[in-house]
């Protein structure tokens, strides 16, 4: 299946944002193959509002199943939710650590955010 | 006396006096013989109630318009949410999702869908009271909703509720960003308090800089001032902009604040100071 992961760099050494929102780049991993590359999230690191929302629909386009970053807020949760995208929260260290972590289960799906919304 | 006037009274910092500056001109204004409005437009924390005491007559909602979904009319092409800059609306996995608190209320999205599924609705975020204070002062205050940041629509409803009165005394809220620019556009005149402190002059400094970029007429009044601290009057001098009067720093005007009371009302003393800035505030509105 094909997993997003929000990212400081754009290798699978780069450490996780763990930010969803506002993360650099988004590491698009098919966990079959291991075949990856990262997506820009540039658009988002500087707006004013939203950047959960555009975010979402930025790894909705890259039809991913499931994304997995360090917290995720009340929209993007909302956002990810509606686009059938499954959620994986508390991700920490690199990218290629937690793709092993998510491939063996020890990552538990998130049901609802887990940090609170800004400007809202 | 006959006057068309409209002068608002803002800060960069808060807590500089903008109320008691405010309520003290509406009631010397009326007790000069102007028919003269109190407008609080510090929407998010309206205290000018609390001195003017004012007889509510009217009170009514505000609301903003936000998108509202036809799903039967919908094809979910997404031009809705490419429109959208505040990301209040987008289209995905076939879905269209609304985030009404980020809605600016443009209609942008509105005029793109090609189907006609987006309609208005309203989106309350407080509400307008109307009143009279004294007999005399036309009284208007918008009070937010709590967690509520649009406030400008709300600023603009206690504005356009006023708009029909001759001397209109606007209390604005502070800071430089668009609530205050809300409050402030477009009218006569605007003065500026401030406290000789390095607290009050740097967002006196930022105030200007504001007031400069929408090029409305303006002065300076120095609240608690002190006769040996010059700071006010140099930073005035060296902004080139004119300093109408300063209300000293006396402990039985902030007693009389606390007590919700008038300045002039505690200290009859200043009826005088605020009558001069009255008479100023119309010279230069004037000019």
């Amino acid at each position: 299946m094909k997993i997003a992961i929000s990212a400081q760099g754009q290798t699978l050494e780069s450490k996780v944002d763990l930010r969803f929102g506002r993360c650099n780049w988004f590491i698009v991993v098919d966990t079959d193959t291991g075949d990856y590359r990262a997506v820009s999230n540039d658009q988002n690191l500087n707006a004013a509002q939203g950047a959960g929302i555009q975010s979402a629909e930025i790894v909705s386009r890259q039809g991913v199943e499931a994304v997995i970053s360090g917290h995720c807020g009340p929209k993007a949760f909302r956002t990810l939710s509606v686009a059938g995208i499954k959620i994986f929260t508390g991700a920490e260290g690199t990218v290629a650590d937690t793709l092993e972590r998510f491939k063996k289960g020890m990552l538990t799906e998130a049901e609802e955010a887990d940090v609170e919304g800004h400007w809202v | 006396m006959t006057i068309n006037l409209t002068v608002a009274v803002a800060s960069g910092k808060g807590g500089t006096g903008k109320t008691t500056v405010s309520v003290n001109l509406a009631c010397v204004a009326a007790a000069t013989g102007y028919k003269a409005a109190y407008l609080d437009c510090d929407v998010e924390e309206p205290n000018g109630h609390l001195f003017l005491k004012p007889r509510i007559a009217r009170r009514y909602p505000v609301s903003v318009p936000v998108p509202a979904i036809d799903t039967d009319k919908c094809i979910a092409c997404g031009a809705c949410g490419e429109i959208c800059q505040y990301s209040a609306i987008l289209c995905i996995n076939k879905n269209v999702l609304t985030f009404e608190k980020m809605c600016h209320g443009c209609g942008g999205c509105q005029l793109a869908c090609p189907t006609a599924a987006i309609t208005e609705k309203g989106r309350a975020i407080g509400f307008v009271e109307e009143g009279e204070a004294g007999g005399e002062i036309a009284f208007y205050h918008g009070k937010l909703n709590i967690g509520e940041s649009m406030s400008p629509p709300l600023i603009r409803a206690v504005r356009s509720a006023g708009q029909n009165n001759p001397l209109n005394i606007i209390d604005a809220p502070p800071g430089t960003s668009c609530p205050v620019i809300a409050a402030i556009k477009g009218v006569d005149f605007v003065i500026l308090i401030t406290e000789p402190t390095p607290f009050g002059l740097n967002d006196l400094g930022l105030a200007l800089d504001m007031i400069k970029e929408l090029g409305i007429p303006h002065a300076v009044v120095v609240n608690r001032s002190d006769p040996d601290n010059n700071l006010a009057r140099d930073f005035c001098k060296e902004r080139e902009v004119k300093l109408l009067a300063e209300i000293p720093d006396d402990r039985r005007i902030a007693e009389a604040y606390s007590r919700g009371e008038l300045t002039f009302s505690a200290a009859p003393g200043y009826r005088g100071v605020f009558e001069d800035l009255l008479i100023s505030i119309v010279k230069e509105a004037r000019r």
